[in-house]
């Protein structure tokens, strides 16, 4: 099937994502974003099977509340990439500002560089792969999903944790408040496995750790501790 | 000595200060509360209207029309809201209310041609089909938060702050996380759900810009969006909510209620609502966007008064949350059924407390049945009942709102004005910039 080219050197952002929005919700065309030069909110609110290559580096919010669509940005990307995405697949190959992936609540967010602090904040549902390491209160009150960590995960990883599972294969640098190491079971192997196939990375699930919550502070109570002395 | 001569209470360490360390001491843990400030500050009570007389001449009260049709969101949004009166309902959250009460709320502001506000915990479907107007928030903690739900909204609020915590989170304790708050916040059932404070996806004012694009681009461009914030720092705020994009700024007073938070917040965080509304004016005729950026106030609005004062202050419209549960019974010591009433008095005991002075809705248990999630609590507020209640109670303030700018002179509520209006107190006449009662004072002014 024929690329459709559209290039940010002659169309403003508002006219591609109009474009966009106007498909048919069943539409599986391929995209080509040519010279997206940084610009933010670039094919935001998408909800169509397509695929869309934004050819450069992009700016904020790239494919936020992304559905069904399959985004591929081929350079670095700002804060807040795929935040709320619904489902899909979401690419970085580059790197990855601060918050990729908040507030995700399905789909896949692939970042093969680094991703900065609190990639995954308030996650609901949705899986996150970084090939590279992830910045200070990463997953920070994720709720559901999975973030799998090739590399290094800095301070505060997981604080306040819910229900989302981390998997981190490099070295953790602290965890957040109500985090904790667990041991790796059966299913985290599995899914560990699954989540590395998906982004098509080559590690052995034996090299990962797995952090969740403590559940601490499911209760309120005055036990659990809501104040550091340090 | 005679022990009554020795009875003098002790000013800092008064009864109720006991009864805090008491408990602080009993308990290890702070006490959570619902509604609003309940401490004395200075509010629109302490301001009167100067009617026509002689050098005005006032329009009849009961025959010639006065107008109240309010339209928000004109700087950005293909689709500004049209209301027919400025009197809309603030977000209060599926979780913290019964979908009955959501229900009625809904249907009765639909009924008086006005909005209502999502919260905390995402859309329902039965508050979208029972409201014709229905604001979508946009809240730190995202929960239940979709493009679905955004596109088929008529508006977008951020939530920046509340006026009962500003700078702090949601809370919905345990007895009220049952299964279908659980599914649609994504948590456990039963924890004690603590929301963030920040937005996961941005912190600034800057980054705050490049959102409100994000959310206009994926609504490509209809809706209005509203930025809500806590009266603290009114002037920068309200400044930086406009040079971010905001169509409408909401600020909410330190009167402002809640369903859950902790009472250090409620009683000793924000500023009044009275000088709220005079420093967001302030702020906007500074920045050149007094009637550019239309601004809604909330905390604490009770009466027609004060819809008319905030009004004449400045305010293009108010949003009620507090009044809007006592209309549909909060407080009361009987809930209604069949037309019978059911006094639940000892249902107050037992949660600690006596009709009128309940601020329990933390609890999950209320006694009529408007802040619970429990079935049987529930079906206490039934939403024919309710519906008819709040539709009664906002026509009355939409009545006496209008009563009193005909008295003014006025064919329309929003041609109420600051000169309409003096202050009984120094502290009123202070904060709201308006001269003293009887004086051309107006204290702060000319440096005196
Ligand atoms: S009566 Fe119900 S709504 Fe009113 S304060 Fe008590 S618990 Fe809250």
């Amino acid at each position: 099937m024929e690329n459709i080219d559209l290039d940010l050197n002659t169309q403003s952002v508002r006219e591609i994502n109009q474009f966009f929005h106007n498909l048919n919700s069943s539409d599986k065309r391929e995209f080509e974003i040519l010279h997206p030069n940084g610009a933010h909110n670039i094919a935001v609110g998408l909800d169509a099977p397509i695929t869309v290559h934004i050819r450069g580096h992009a700016g904020y919010f790239i494919a936020g509340m992304n559905k069904q669509a399959e985004i591929t940005i081929h350079g670095n990307v700002g804060w807040s990439v795929g935040e709320n995405m619904m489902s899909g697949v979401i690419r970085v190959n580059g790197f990855a500002s601060e918050c990729a992936g908040s507030s995700g609540h399905g789909g896949l967010l692939i970042i093969d560089g680094d991703a900065s602090s609190r990639c995954g904040i308030s996650m609901k549902g949705s899986s996150i792969v970084v090939g590279g390491n992830v910045g200070h209160m990463s997953a920070f009150m994720a709720q559901a999903g999975y973030l799998l960590i090739c590399g290094d995960a800095d301070h505060g990883l997981g604080d306040s944790l819910y229900e989302a599972i981390i998997y981190v294969r490099g070295k953790i640098h602290g965890l957040g408040t109500d985090a904790r190491e667990e041991q790796m079971e059966e299913p985290d192997y599995n899914k560990v496995s699954e989540l590395l196939d998906m982004a098509k990375f080559n590690y052995d699930p034996k090299e990962f750790k797995r952090v969740a919550s403590a559940k601490t502070f499911y209760h309120w109570s005055p036990n659990s501790k809501q104040f550091s002395v340090l | 000595m005679n022990p009554d001569q020795s009875r003098e209470e002790n000013f800092s360490f008064n009864s109720k200060i006991l009864n805090y360390i008491y408990q602080a001491a009993e308990t290890g843990v702070y006490d959570i509360r619902g509604l609003g400030a309940k401490r004395h500050v200075p509010t629109f009570d302490d301001l009167v209207f100067l009617t026509a007389s002689m050098s005005r001449y006032p329009l009849e009260g009961y025959r010639e029309k006065c107008k109240t049709k309010t339209v928000l969101g004109t700087r950005h949004a293909k689709k500004p809201i049209e209301l027919d009166i400025p009197i809309t309902i603030a977000g209060m959250s599926f979780g913290a209310l019964s979908a009955n009460v959501k229900e009625a709320i809904g249907r009765a502001a639909t009924e008086m041609g006005t909005s209502t506000t999502t919260g905390d915990g995402g859309m329902t479907q039965e508050e979208r089909q029972s409201s014709k107007t229905l604001v979508y928030q946009v809240l730190p903690s995202r929960y239940g938060f979709n493009p679905d739900d955004l596109r088929k909204a008529d508006a977008i609020e951020i939530v920046v702050g509340q006026g009962a915590k500003p700078g702090g989170g949601g809370m919905l304790l345990g007895l009220k996380v049952g299964k279908r708050v659980a599914e649609m916040r994504t948590l456990p059932e039963g924890i004690d759900q603590r929301s963030a404070c920040r937005h996961p996806d941005w912190t600034g004012p800057d980054d705050l810009t490049i959102k409100i694009l994000e959310l206009r681009e994926i609504t490509d461009w209809k809706l209005p969006i509203y930025v809500k914030i806590g009266a603290t720092r009114v002037k920068d705020d309200v400044k930086l909510a406009v040079k971010s994009g905001a169509d409408v700024v909401v600020i909410d007073g330190m009167q402002g209620g809640t369903a859950a938070t902790q009472e250090t917040f409620i009683e000793h965080t924000g500023i009044p609502t009275l000088p709220a509304i005079r420093l967001a004016v302030d702020a906007l005729q500074e920045i050149d966007m007094y009637g550019k950026v239309q601004l809604i106030l909330s905390g604490g609005i009770r009466t027609g008064a004060d819809v008319a004062k905030a009004l004449a202050l400045g305010a293009d419209a108010v949003s009620l949350g507090q009044a809007v549960l006592m209309a549909l019974g909060c407080n009361s010591p009987h809930y209604v059924i069949e037309n019978d009433n059911v006094d639940v008095t000892s249902e107050y005991h037992t949660l600690g407390t006596t009709p009128g002075y309940c601020h329990h809705c933390h609890t999950g248990r209320c006694p009529v049945g408007v802040t619970t999630q429990l079935p049987d609590l529930e079906k206490r507020m039934h939403p024919e009942w309710g519906t008819r209640r709040l539709k009664n109670y906002l026509q009355t303030i939409t009545m006496e709102m209008t009563t009193l700018a005909r008295a003014c002179g006025n064919s329309n509520v929003h041609h109420l004005e600051r000169e309409d209006l003096v202050a009984l107190t120094l502290e009123a006449a202070a904060m709201a910039k308006l001269p003293l009662a009887g004086t051309d004072w107006i204290p702060g002014e000319k440096g005196i």
